[in-house]
């Protein structure tokens, strides 16, 4: 029953992805890739901003050196998410779980299974991580081999999608707690700084989001501690 | 590509990122018990959200009117608590139709 509960609440997860791995498989053969190539590194990967870095050095001929050093600045925001998401898993999550579900906690992922009200166990997560890898490589396997047939404006106009998910789970506690809209609004400003003023924009998106991440989050807690009923309880998850 | 040369890559690629995503989860057991950890791990996704969807949210269409369209449907559609299925949906529907409106 969980394994579905988690299912049903991957499917928005696993359509936005099959948007943008199509955009990734269409890019993946553009540089020289075989559609094999192409979704072996989704298969193996699961990670957007970092694949689609990872074909450009690729595509250059770059070194094995640049290449894990950039892979580690884009994703390091994982190390964050894990750290946050390792507090919200039950008695469930021997290691051999931990070991597998992590392949998967996507930005998406991880912000669903938080969104969660009290812990989440295994068969939330495994029902939560399928759809998405499923969708993110199948979406690779069809850009590759069928990149051309979809007019370009369906597949620009599917891009929000994923973003449209974003702000559907930032706006319900948004809209309930005034410490989570003081949070959100700090960060979004930073990322806003960062992008736009010219003297930050050497910084990349991945350390973008790391920054924003732990500065606002640290000034809410300084600050504005959480309401304290909206810590997870300890024991099993929460019926819902 | 050559699949010698592939391969390197592909497993420097998915080492590191594997690594940076699994260790944290493996090895922290327990529960975090300062009050200041606490609070900021309760805030980190929130403030990831609101930093990965702006400003990027409006130039992820290729049309700046297209985005702000899905986005004014995303923020309606999300403030009054819709599903996460409808209100991208929605967004994807709104930018399409606002950019073929206009090109």
């Amino acid at each position: 029953m969980r394994y579905w509960k988690g299912f049903k609440d991957g499917i928005p997860i696993a359509l936005g992805y099959l948007s943008v791995s199509f955009a990734f498989g269409i890019q993946a053969t553009a540089l020289g890739l075989t559609p094999v190539q192409a979704v072996l590194i989704s298969l193996l990967n699961v990670t957007s901003a970092g694949q689609l870095a990872g074909l450009q050095l690729m595509a250059g001929g770059a070194g094995l050196a640049e290449m894990a050093l950039t892979q580690l600045t884009i994703n390091l925001r994982y190390a964050l998410m894990s750290i946050s998401l390792s507090q919200k898993l039950d008695h469930s999550m021997t290691t051999p779980h931990r070991l597998l579900v992590s392949f998967c906690n996507t930005d998406e992922v991880f912000a669903v299974a938080s969104s969660q009200p009290g812990k989440v166990g295994r068969a939330y997560l495994y029902g939560l991580t399928n759809g998405p890898f499923a969708g993110w490589v199948l979406g690779t396997a069809l850009g590759a081999l069928a990149g051309g047939l979809l007019p370009a404006s369906v597949t620009s106009a599917l891009g929000i999608a994923i973003y449209g998910m974003f702000i559907a789970i930032v706006l319900p506690p948004v809209r309930a707690m005034r410490e989570v809209r003081v949070v959100v609004l700090m960060a979004v400003i930073m990322s806003c700084l960062i992008t736009f003023l010219p003297a930050l924009s050497f910084i990349s998106d991945g350390f973008r989001i790391i920054i924003c991440a732990v500065v606002a989050s640290a000034l809410g807690a300084w600050l504005l501690p959480p309401p304290e009923n909206s810590q997870p309880e300890d024991g099993e998850e929460a019926l819902s | 590509m050559e699949w010698s040369a592939f391969f390197k890559y592909v497993l420097v690629m998915a080492g590191v990122t594997y690594l940076i995503r699994m260790l944290p989860l493996a090895a922290i057991r327990g529960k975090v018990r300062s009050k200041f950890l606490q609070a900021f791990l309760y805030y980190v996704p929130y403030a990831v959200l609101g930093a990965m969807t702006i400003p990027a949210v409006f130039s992820s269409t290729g049309s700046l009117p297209g985005a702000i369209a899905g986005v004014a449907a995303a923020v309606v559609l999300g403030w009054m608590g819709k599903g996460l299925l409808t209100v991208a949906a929605a967004a994807c529907l709104a930018a399409y139709v606002v950019a073929m409106i206009l090109h």
